[in-house]
């Protein structure tokens, strides 16, 4: 049997120091002034103004332009490389390549996927081959296309359901699986099947999604004597630092990555691309700062996706509603190298619902194709694609509501982990509260009523989810400084990747000190001057972070108290914070503004450090949700209209209302992208290449694809025992169950079920077509 | 040509009017605006997407038109008035819609912030009061990865608003959802 789920998969291989305890007991606030209130960004006026520098923006004096000659090939030899032209043409200052004598560029690039910078035998499209600096991009790019490269071009296969064929094309001389078929097992599913009164079985399959967040990736590279700097759109600064440091051997010490804004991530951009230790190589040969910015093509080839998954799944089921067994085979496409084809692709079969028997397996298969990478809540809304479904095919097996099936089967301790219980389990409340505020039943009623018997056929749909992360931890650090004015410096690691982190921490300060959250100035994202935090994402970011800015507020808190306790002859534990003033807590009358205290004026400022504590132990810390969306459907176009989606989240304490929200419809948009538009399409039969690496082809949601009511219920159940904030992850559990929930209610419009993401008019109205010929 | 002063070898050179200052240019023939604007003239708001006129992000307004800036050669610009995110606020005082996008949260990551101000912007020119369906019409050329979208409707809508001279505050409901 596997161990847990990589709760810490972003920083896999990366070795993360474990912090101090918290020095200061720490109560659940109670009353709050600033957190759980909606507040614009701290940095909003950066971001509306234009004034913000994302890394893409950087330009330095001298710098030049990198770019990457790509294999056209999705299977193919480098025989060799012939850089001469390209290195005579004017502006060119340094080109790169397996064939170059340089000892760095043959290293095995990062701990997870073994494979050395360029490649001598590429396994996708889009694997790095040479690579060119250049006084411009147009330079840089006239090279690559002058560098001649001998390709002994391979048989490939693309596609991962027929990779185990024995007759299909080696990826890896070893074969093309992975590792060996992942199994976990509980209960007896056989006895499980026996003791059911219907049992179902289907196979579903989501195709591969591609991040495209709006910024490229992309950094600039530029090197002071043997310390070297990259400004990179970075998810988390200190997993880039390590990845550089890693593969160039330098000193984590002299490795500075900043990363201040980003225009996006979403799993993409955790770690270190082969394309920033190119930009440091390339700046290195040429003594000259570069730039390197992927092309849009580039990034649907080389920079991650979420894998196509393959699942079916056999449920058993009570009249009653009791689940009795649930049987899963998963499979899913790795890509060219080792990646996480199949991660976290069971884990909702295992945990979410109620049910003794249960066995899964998962086999993690090599493609000639860009490998995996994790995307928003990885495996998870592909295995709600199947799970949630299914739930819904055996309510309607039963004669029950698709909510109180669920309800029936709410777990209380996470089966998964052997029965740990649960710090929180929102479900219930998910469930109960979603049904109630979308008006549930009574839409239902309403449909059922009016008949659908029109072309135009209404439908309403549900899925429940959880997140197997979103419980955060250690490390983190972070140290908070209190100038003499009263005024505030917070500095942490962490990157705020648009989620609102910094202005998230900014309130947690302030509800402690007391003051403006405006009045406090933040510095992140900088391994040179900010403390070490671990990447945002997992929807782990505000439960790791905002401890450990309450720890340190509270270390000022205390120094700062123990001053003015000596200054006004009052206990320091007879003190309080309020306004900007120390105040007696038994005399109010009794106050000192912070900035009359003599000692801070003598001191200047006042820091204080903290530290992110453990997680409960034998405790499990996650996040609860539950969608509920209308649609209408043409029957005779195959269109599908989404109506409403109402998204009802259980994470634990909100912290701002507003960000919370920005959340929430975010992920709901996400998950339209695949129910409907997204689909990562290669040309399996002839070249076994991407066809559509644009985002012509390759359609996300646009604002004329996203329901104009969209509602977000916050299920805000006090959680002491998560961490000292009672917050849990978000980001992610709002993309889970979203694309099931409109799966759902496109059946419920339309008798029909489409398990293939996405429900493009084409495989609808084919569906139906076929639908009506076996009437 | 409409300075006389020399140019540089090789390079092109034009007038613009850039946030309403009369500019001249020089640069290599074959750039896009897009990149005139942010590599010649440090112009970094307006942003690059994908430089193949997909997602809107590079968008400015030419003679108070949205275009695609990666679009447009800069060389065809000549003698034209170009807005970008940096013009539209008043010194420090942003303009309605960008307070609106800020205080609605309609920017998350921000990136695709610019290209949305600048086609709103225009949008209200044109129809100081779009439906619903006028400004999803409208935004529909720019993608956003981040927000769904119904933030930046809300906040064009406040805006608009609050253009026509209506004390308009955001709905207790765009803050905090429907209870
Ligand atoms: S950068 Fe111009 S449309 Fe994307
Ligand atoms: S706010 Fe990030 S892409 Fe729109």
């Amino acid at each position: 049997m596997r161990k847990e789920p990589g709760s810490r998969y972003y920083v896999e291989g990366i070795e993360v120091p474990e912090t101090p305890e918290p020095r200061s007991e720490q109560e659940q606030w109670t009353q709050t002034e600033y957190v759980g209130k909606p507040r614009p960004r701290v940095d909003a006026y950066e971001r509306v103004s234009g004034s913000a520098v994302y890394p893409s923006d950087t330009y330095l004096p001298r710098m030049l332009y990198g770019a990457i000659l790509r294999c056209p090939h999705p299977h193919a030899v480098v025989k060799g490389v012939d850089t001469s032209e390209a290195e005579k043409m004017p502006g060119v200052r340094t080109v790169i390549s397996a064939f170059t004598p340089d000892d760095r560029a043959t290293q095995p690039h990062s701990e997870l996927i073994h494979t050395t910078l360029f490649s001598t035998r590429c396994r996708y499209e889009g694997e790095t081959v040479a690579a060119v600096a250049a006084e411009t991009p147009y330079q840089a790019w006239d090279a690559v296309r002058a560098i001649q490269v001998d390709y002994d071009v391979l048989p490939f296969v693309s596609d991962e359901r027929r990779a185990l064929d024995p007759d299909a094309p080696k990826v890896h001389d070893e074969g093309n699986q992975v590792a060996p078929t992942d199994t976990y097992e509980r209960g007896d599913v056989a006895q499980g099947f026996a003791e059911a009164d219907v049992v179902l079985e289907e196979i579903y399959r989501a195709e591969c999604e591609i991040h495209t967040p709006m910024e490229l990736h992309g950094c600039v590279a530029k090197w002071d004597g043997d310390s070297l700097t990259v400004w990179e759109s970075t998810q988390g600064v200190y997993n880039i630092q390590a990845g550089l440091a890693g593969a160039l051997g330098l000193p984590l010490s002299k490795v500075r990555v900043v990363g201040h804004y980003m225009g996006g991530g979403f799993g993409s951009k955790l770690q270190a691309g082969k394309y920033t230790i190119i930009a440091a190589l390339l700046a290195k040969k040429a003594a000259r700062p570069v730039k390197l910015t992927l092309t849009r093509e580039e990034t649907y080839l080389a920079v991650g996706n979420r894998p196509a998954s393959n699942m079916r799944l056999k449920a058993g089921v009570k009249q009653d509603g009791t689940l009795t067994a649930l049987e899963y085979v998963g499979s899913g496409a790795s890509g060219g190298y080792q990646a996480g084809g199949t991660s976290l692709l069971d884990w909702l079969v295992r945990d979410l619902y109620t049910c003794p028997n249960v066995r899964t397996e998962l086999t993690n298969i090599y493609v000639n194709a860009g490998p995996a990478r994790p995307m928003r809540g990885p495996g998870h809304p592909q295995c709600a694609w199947a799970l949630d479904q299914m739930m819904d095919a055996l309510a309607e097996a039963i004669g029950m509501d698709p909510v109180e099936l669920r309800l029936k089967n709410v777990p209380t301790v996470s089966q998964a982990r052997g029965g740990s219980p649960y710090t929180t389990t929102g479900l219930k409340q998910c469930l109960e509260e979603g049904a109630a505020a979308f008006r549930w039943k009574e839409t239902r009623a309403a449909i059922a009523r009016e008949g659908n018997t029109n072309h135009l056929r209404r439908g309403v749909g549900m899925a429940g989810g959880l997140w197997a992360g979103g419980a955060g931890g250690p490390p983190s650090t972070v140290i908070i400084k209190l100038f003499s004015d009263g005024s505030v410096n917070l500095n942490m690691g962490a990157s705020d990747i648009g989620t609102g982190t910094k202005t998230v921490m900014a309130m947690v300060a302030a509800e402690e000190l007391s003051v403006d959250p405006d009045a406090i100035q933040i510095e992140h994202a900088d391994t040179g001057t900010t403390q070490f935090a671990t990447a945002s994402g997992g929807s782990k970011t505000v439960p790791t972070e905002a401890p450990a800015v309450r720890a340190a507020a509270l270390d000022v808190k205390r120094q700062l108290l123990d001053l003015a306790a000596g200054e006004m002859g009052v206990e320091a534990s007879g003190l309080t914070l309020k306004d900007g003033k120390v105040v007696s807590i038994d005399d109010p009358s009794q106050e000192r503004e912070i900035t009359a205290l003599r000692s801070l004026r003598r001191r200047r400022s006042i820091t204080g450090v903290g530290y992110r504590g453990p997680n409960p132990q034998g405790k499990a810390v996650n996040p609860f949700a539950a969608q509920f969306c209308e649609v209408e459907v043409n029957t005779r176009t195959g269109e599908v209209k989404i109506l409403r989606f109402l998204a009802a989240h259980d994470s634990g304490r909100v912290m701002n209302r507003l960000t919370y929200q920005n959340q929430v419809f975010g992920g709901i948009t996400m998950g339209i992208g695949l129910a409907m538009t997204e689909a990562r399409v290669l040309d399996g039969d002839q070249t076994g290449k991407m066809v559509n690496k644009n985002w012509h082809d390759y359609k996300l949601p646009t604002a004329l694809d996203v329901p104009a009511d969209m509602t977000c219920v916050p299920i805000e159940l006090e959680d002491p025992e998560a961490n000292s904030v009672g917050a849990k992850g978000l980001g992610e559990p709002a993309t889970i169950p979203t694309a099931a929930a409109v799966a759902n209610a496109v059946y419920h419009a339309t008798g029909v079920r489409i398990t293939n993401t996405p429900i493009t008019p084409m495989r609808l109205a084919q569906a139906l077509a076929d639908a009506r010929k076996g009437e | 040509m409409a300075s006389r002063r020399r140019k540089p070898a090789g390079k092109a050179q034009i007038s613009l009017v850039v946030n309403g200052e009369p500019t001249e240019v020089a640069f290599s023939p074959h750039k896009t605006l897009l990149e005139v604007l942010r590599e010649d003239l440090g112009l970094t708001g307006t942003k690059h997407g994908c430089e193949l006129g997909e997602c809107g992000t590079c968008t400015v307004l030419l003679d108070g038109q949205p275009v695609l800036s990666c679009l447009a050669l800069a060389l065809a610009c000549d003698g034209k008035r170009v807005e970008t995110v940096e013009g539209m606020a008043r010194g420090a005082v942003l303009h309605p819609l960008q307070e609106t996008f800020a205080d609605l949260g309609a920017a998350q990551c921000g990136y695709c912030t610019p290209g949305f101000l600048l086609v709103a912007k225009a949008l209200l020119e044109e129809n100081p009061s779009p439906t619903r369906d006028q400004i999803k019409q409208a935004l529909a050329g720019n993608l956003c990865r981040c927000t769904g979208y119904l933030k930046i409707y809300e906040a064009v809508e406040l805006a608009a608003a609050r253009m026509q001279g209506e004390e308009a505050e955001a709905k207790e409901e765009t803050l905090y959802g429907r209870r």
